[in-house]
């Protein structure tokens, strides 16, 4: 037994001198945190993200990798407001990295720094999977996005201070360029204020808020329940009083309901990336806001 | 505003002609006055309007710049604080509350369940129990001590009207180099499952494994200390010293000594096979020395007898799990593969009769080679609905017991040690209308046992309330 206990160990050792990793090591719980990073620090952070635009960021499992990457993290940027809740809180029990537990610097909660809208006033469970935070998909209004590159900028330099000039400068060349892109998808979205649209969860509520569209009807019955035919029929009906002009619903929903709902309705439905990675021109935040806006346009066309 | 000025000049236009008939300069005169007058008291009238319409635009404004502000004060505020109550009550812990229940259809008595061929273990080995019966609920309270420490208790409130401590541990947050500590009673990490709460358990019930070598679930007092390397594949090893008061270890609550009772030792390697599939194995050793552990059996006599067991006690367990959905989202359709293996080796002496009940009491030798395993695959094959098979076989191995080998005593005397290959085949299909709720289905064919095959109808329900919990991998 020593001896297996003693060739594992030996592994674990020669594994750990193999990447020489100078660069700091940052835990994106979501992807459009990680790209965030990359924008800023460039090469100087090395990225994980632990979920893909194709996962569920509630629905994740605190799989051996991603102990083990936070296990070396130096920074964890999350969005917060317990949607991670299912989790998070076992990764930060099982890292044994003192350095990136909530409350110190090198644990960043991206939600804690914009102001979160559908906040509810009753908390209970027969609303469904709600949030007591308010909605923690902040990330679709690009002007909180700018919000948590000045603080990530910051953080970065905190826990890096040998490259704080770099984050600093990093920080102001992607906020100068944010601002205009910013303007950029204002003028380009013009023609979306209130437009109406079916969503499928409320993960696209800061980008409604955003443009100025107009929320008819979500898939989802009550947040994070599957749509039901009694639902979706409710919905039809409705869609008949108040049309929706697109229902939308993100890469890692199952497009079933979206596409019920539009055979029924002739409502188009459109598939948006939700966030980096998800889909092929949402390579980046600029390629995830551009192919945001121009499949809202399309649709709506 | 507008529809009173045109309204205004529409008049005009109508008289104009009428004007025009009249034809006497006195009457135009007096027309164009009239109509002077008229326009004058609608442009006066049209003033006002604007001016009242200018004065509630501003209000509006200000109602709007007031609420403007509160929304930053309340955004604020929200930024600030999340949305969590000021006061003494900030700090409660975060509690849950595990409800669980079921219905039984058994076609042997659960209260003589028995594993043939292994020493009984105690503990909650027996199937839940016929008709409906209320299971184990669990309580779990647990908050961050302070910067340095978590702590945990999770009390079980038996449907017998007794409350148990399951675990009740604090955990280390600020260590570092991947080293974390944990102190109290918890459950082991030994194997796969034993670290997972019943309520996240697939199946109603643990493996037949699980009950002949941990006596259903191992929770120790002790001490676990566990390291993760710095490695992108992940790799834990840990070490657990404990008091040994359950089995394997004896006397039940353990012996009164210093230093430990038990030792547990394990590593874990793990990692991802593309977006889709990850997985976890692992290989651990439990050894302890039990003194005095007694289970009672009948004797060839008929005589309900205790007979207690000396010696060391040496289990190793080998297990993986894999789970895939694709690109990882288990929203829709997911799947898991769960198998273990445990092997344990007993060597010691065997006491017959403790209580001299039958025969008397006599003390041999004792040696056992045994081994289990069990393997389970669960299939979510659309979101809320899963279905799962498990297989569960033990082997009694060899068993040599110095008193029937002496003559002194014969094999019938210690009946629940005579060979049997337990097997079990068990099926379920469950529902979980979300997160929070579980509804079960089970089917089982137990032969854990000598005699006809038990089959067994669980109905079962999981609710969980209060906060969130977050479940092992």
């Amino acid at each position: 037994m020593t001896t297996i206990f003693k060739v594992l160990f030996a592994l674990g050792l020669a594994a750990a001198a193999l990447p020489a990793r100078a660069a700091l090591n940052v835990f994106a719980c979501e992807p459009e945190w990680g790209a965030l990073a990359k924008e800023i620090a460039g090469d100087r952070v090395s990225v994980y993200p632990a979920t893909t635009a194709l996962q569920d960021p509630h629905r994740i499992e605190a799989r051996p990798s991603l102990i083990a990457r936070i296990r070396s993290a130096d920074l964890v940027v999350c969005t917060g407001s317990q949607l991670e809740v299912g989790w998070l809180p076992l990764l930060f029990t099982q890292s044994g990295n003192a350095k990136i537990q909530p409350g110190s610097p090198g644990f960043l909660e991206a939600s804690q720094l914009v102001a979160r809208i559908e906040i509810p006033t009753v908390i209970d469970r027969s609303m469904g999977d709600i949030h007591p935070g308010g909605n923690p998909h902040i990330h679709l209004d690009p002007r909180n996005i700018a919000k948590v590159a000045e603080a990530l900028g910051a953080r970065l330099a905190q826990v890096d201070p040998a490259n704080a000039p770099a984050y600093k400068a990093g920080t102001a060349a992607f906020m100068e360029r944010w601002q205009l892109a910013i303007a950029r998808w204002e003028k380009a979205a013009a023609r979306l204020r209130g437009v109406p649209l079916v969503v499928y969860h409320k993960d696209m509520s800061y980008l409604i808020q955003w443009l100025g569209m107009r929320e008819a009807g979500s898939l989802e019955p009550k947040p994070g329940i599957p749509a039901t035919p009694a639902h979706l029929a409710d919905l039809v009906e409705r869609m008949k009083r108040d049309p929706a002009k697109v229902i939308v619903y993100s890469a890692y929903n199952s497009p079933k309901a979206a596409e019920f709902l539009a055979e029924r309705t002739a409502i188009p439905a459109t598939m948006l990336p939700y966030t980096v990675g998800g889909s092929d021109k949402a390579k980046d935040l600029y390629g995830l806001f551009d192919d945001t806006i121009n499949r809202l346009l399309a649709a709506v066309k | 505003m507008y529809k009173h000025r045109l309204l205004a000049f529409a008049v005009a236009v109508f008289a104009l002609p009428h004007a025009a008939l009249a034809a006497t300069d006195d009457d135009l005169k007096e027309l164009r006055e009239q109509v002077r007058q008229l326009r004058e008291s609608y442009e006066k009238r049209i003033e006002a309007l604007e001016k009242r319409l200018q004065q509630a635009e501003q209000a509006a404004g200000k109602a709007e710049a007031v609420a403007t502000q509160a929304q930053g004060t309340a955004t604020q505020a929200a930024v600030q604080g999340g949305s969590r109550p000021a006061g003494e009550g900030a700090f409660n812990p975060g509690i849950s509350l595990i409800l669980n229940g079921t219905y039984g259809n058994l076609s042997r008595d659960p209260a003589r369940y028995r594993i043939g061929g292994f020493t009984p273990t105690g503990g909650e080995v027996a199937p839940p129990g016929r008709g409906l019966s209320l299971g184990e609920s669990e309580l779990a309270i647990s908050a961050n001590v302070d910067q340095y420490f978590r702590g945990t208790l999770m009390a079980a409130l038996g449907a017998d009207d007794r409350i148990g401590v399951e675990e009740a541990y604090l955990q280390t947050l600020a260590l570092s180099n991947g080293f974390t500590l944990k102190g109290g009673r918890f459950f082991s990490g030994v194997g796969y499952q034993n670290e997972i709460h019943a309520h996240a358990w697939d199946f109603t019930d643990a493996s037949l494994a699980a009950k002949a070598f941990l006596g259903n679930q191992l929770a120790d007092d002790g001490l676990q200390v566990k390291w993760v390397a710095p490695t992108d594949l992940y790799l834990a090893l840990g070490a657990e010293a404990g008091r040994g008061r359950k089995f394997p270890g004896g006397p039940d609550g353990g012996r009164s000594k210093n230093g430990f009772g038990s030792g547990v030792l394990f590593a874990h390697l793990g990692g991802d096979l593309g977006a889709s599939t990850a997985w976890r194995v692992g290989l651990s050793h439990l050894q302890t020395s039990p003194q005095d552990r007694t289970y009672t059996d009948l004797d060839s006599a008929g005589a309900s007898v205790t007979n207690s067991y000396t010696g060391t006690s040496r289990l190793w367990v080998l297990d993986g799990v894999l789970k895939w959905a694709p690109n990882g989202n288990s929203t829709e359709t997911s799947f898991k593969l769960q198998g273990e293996y445990f092997r344990r080796n007993e060597g010691g002496s065997l006491t017959y009769d403790t209580t001299a009940a039958s025969l008397g009491r006599r003390t041999g030798a004792y040696s056992s080679q045994q081994s289990g395993y069990y393997v389970q695959g669960v299939y979510q094959f659309m979101p809320q609905w899963r279905a799962g098979y498990r297989y569960d076989r033990l082997g009694a191995g060899t068993t040599s017991i110095g008193l029937v080998n002496s003559g002194a005593l014969s094999a019938a005397d210690f009946p629940i040690l005579n060979a049997y290959t337990p097997t079990r085949n068990t099926f379920m299909v469950d529902w979980s209308p979300s997160e929070f709720s579980r509804l079960r289905l089970q089917f089982a064919r137990d032969r854990s046992q000598p005699g006809a095959a038990d089959n067994q109808v669980f109905l079962q329900y999981i609710m969980s309330l209060g906060a969130h919990g977050a479940h092992k991998f």
